[in-house]
């Protein structure tokens, strides 16, 4: 916790909780979020489809755990079933795909579908907290994994659902764009990617996003002072689900095919791993967990298949050592220097 | 008939491997508060480095499985010693997240050093026998497994309530400041909690052996099964446990026979169903 002193503390009561950051000086912040998108649009006229295709599923992964911080470093909450959202999202978008060939159309389907299952899942769950949370969302995950798996009929059993098409971004009556080659395809998900993390910086940042720390700082705290803590936690839990479910819509169309190990819990376990690498006290850690994760096992894998020895390492020394993530350190590092 | 009866004889020695599994990863968690993710990889590691003594270098299968729980009740006091014990003060999700680490390692080590394949060595010989059950040869083997569980049981019971050990275990958990206060070295008595607790789950992977194939992914799969288990008997309750893992054993043995595509469904239906109805766990008192 920072000192009312330190001149670093920026305009705004929701900054005041939050560990001194990189963005938290507004100038910087707006620089180096513009010079990122330009780099970003300029992508495919400067780099490989290879480099194309990694950095859309780096934002796949950074929507993933950008809602899973939500719940986890603003909330307080460990959930290890979000891949079922993010499966619900993607086995929407695949099945809608497969039927209408409209893309938005599908990912609006998917979003729709992942938020309805976190509404209900999460009334269910919002009242148990720490160990007991962690294990219902293990179990809720887990059940819609089996689901996946098993009901041969819907979700093409352990085969999954192939043949998905990258299909055009079509708006009856207005427009009806090809989005079939990757680079175009890449287009749509950064224009999805930006949408999103803009709205959800909105949400940290609002008094929603103040409430949802008050909750996890103290529960009975903030329950003095009025905060109905089942529903903020629903509120964040929907959000989570939502973002899990917009993740999971955005790769079926890439990959052209969905099966059940997008619901198992180790893919639950990568927002977590992205948003711990990047740091869970900063808004942009897991985006840049995202990228570090998916980088780090593009890398690993060039020189051992053993990557997931790599990666529990890391975590462990991550846990044990820098509980900030990298994004707060190089923020702190940078704060630093300018003193 | 018969059928019934054997499928639930059959159950039932699946349900002490799950036993012993439990009773670990219940032992730590009502002791020192940790749910350890990684238990399902201690399991593992017992059934690889028993299949190693036993299957490979040829020692007696009974000197193979004490080797086994040796070496992974030291690598559980590694972990707890240089790891664990610098989390007690922290968020429970980072013990979590750490036990998960060790998950990835371990895992992943498993296939660097005895590779990805099915390993299943033969039965110790006096253990190969059958036994008649209603007209149907049941095999020894499932017979000395549910003794072993059986056993283990009786020991774990007479040891937390009949020596002194046990007695400080007790005071420990209940209330590990006041325990302290009177002289309880807490953090050997955690030491020691984890050591017996990877011990009983490399016991449980190293009697699999002769049976069960081993493979990088039963640590995972027994991880999650165990998980089900301490949530039905309550998080901390090691009666629970035991009853929690007859449970668990037959229903699966029952389910796989009558609704094979749904039984995993199921079973993480009853356990979001204990956690939402009466998260103490069924056997609460």
């Amino acid at each position: 916790m920072r000192s009312p002193t330190d001149p670093y503390v920026s305009a705004g009561p929701a900054e005041a909780l939050t560990r001194p950051s990189l963005v938290s000086v507004p100038f910087l912040r707006v620089g180096v979020a513009m010079a990122l998108l330009a780099v970003l649009a300029a992508l495919p006229f400067v780099a490989r489809t290879y480099i194309i295709y990694l950095t859309i599923q780096i934002a796949i992964l950074a929507l993933f755990a950008l809602g899973f911080n939500l719940l986890f470093g603003y909330t307080g909450l460990l959930s290890f079933g979000q891949a079922g959202f993010f499966a619900i999202g993607a086995y929407t978008c695949a099945k809608i795909l497969l039927l209408v060939p409209s893309l938005p159309l599908g990912i609006l389907g998917g979003v729709a579908a992942a938020g309805v299952a976190a509404v209900v899942l999460g009334i269910l769950s919002v009242r148990h907290t720490r160990i007991y949370f962690a294990m219902l969302t293990l179990a809720w995950g887990m059940m819609i994994f089996s689901i996946a798996w098993k009901w041969r009929e819907v979700t093409g059993g352990d085969d999954g659902l192939v043949g998905i098409p990258r299909a055009p971004v079509r708006l009856p009556g207005l427009v009806a764009i090809d989005v079939s080659t990757i680079d175009r395809y890449y287009y749509v998900v950064l224009a999805v990617t930006i949408v999103a993390v803009y709205a959800l910086y909105r949400v940290a940042r609002s008094p929603l996003g103040l409430a949802l720390r008050a909750i996890r700082d103290s529960e009975s705290r903030a329950g003095f002072a009025g905060i109905s803590v089942a529903t903020y936690r629903l509120i964040a839990f929907t959000i989570a689900g939502l973002y899990a479910g917009l993740a999971g819509t955005l790769l079926p169309p890439l990959e052209n095919t969905v099966t059940p190990p997008v619901a198992h819990w180790s893919t639950s376990a990568e927002p977590v791993l992205a948003t711990l690498l990047g740091g869970i006290h900063t808004f942009v850690g897991p985006i840049v967990g995202a990228a570090l994760l998916i980088i780090l096992k593009d890398v690993i894998v060039r020189f051992t298949v053993h990557w997931s020895i790599v990666l529990g390492a890391t975590v462990i020394v991550l846990v044990m050592g820098f509980r900030g993530g990298v994004a707060s350190m190089v923020g702190e590092r940078l704060l630093r220097l300018r003193r | 008939m018969s059928d019934f009866v054997y499928q639930g004889l059959i159950g039932l020695s699946q349900a002490m491997y799950l036993w012993l599994i439990s009773a670990g990863l219940t032992i730590i968690f009502g002791v020192l508060g940790v749910l350890n993710f990684a238990h399902g990889s201690l399991f593992m590691l017992g059934a690889y480095l028993a299949y190693t003594a036993y299957g490979l270098w040829g020692f007696p299968f009974v000197v193979a499985v004490a080797l086994s729980l040796a070496a992974v009740a030291v690598l559980g006091l590694g972990m707890e010693r240089l790891f664990l014990r610098h989390l007690y003060h922290l968020d429970h999700a980072y013990q979590l997240l750490l036990t998960f680490g060790f998950v990835l390692v371990l895992d992943d080590a498993v296939k660097l050093v005895w590779g990805g394949v099915f390993k299943i060595p033969s039965i110790p010989r006096f253990l190969d026998r059958v036994l008649p059950v209603l007209g149907r040869a049941f095999p020894i083997y499932n017979v000395f497994i549910i003794a072993v569980g059986v056993m283990v049981a009786v020991a774990l019971w007479l040891l937390f309530e009949r020596t002194w050990w046990g007695r400080m275990v007790r005071a420990t958990a209940a209330d590990r400041e006041m325990a302290a206060a009177i002289g309880v070295e807490v953090p050997r008595i955690y030491a020691g909690v984890f050591m017996l607790g990877a011990a009983l789950a490399a016991l449980g992977g190293a009697l699999g052996v002769p049976v069960r194939p081993a493979s990088p992914g039963i640590g995972v799969a027994m991880i999650v099964q165990a998980f089900v288990i301490t949530v039905i008997g309550g998080l901390g309750n090691l009666s629970g446990a035991f009853v929690g893992s007859l449970l668990v054993g037959v229903l699966s043995a029952y389910g796989t026979l009558l609704f094979p595509v749904f039984e995993l469904f199921f079973i993480f239906v009853i356990m979001a169903a204990v956690l939402l109805l009466r998260p103490q766990g069924l056997f609460a008192r």
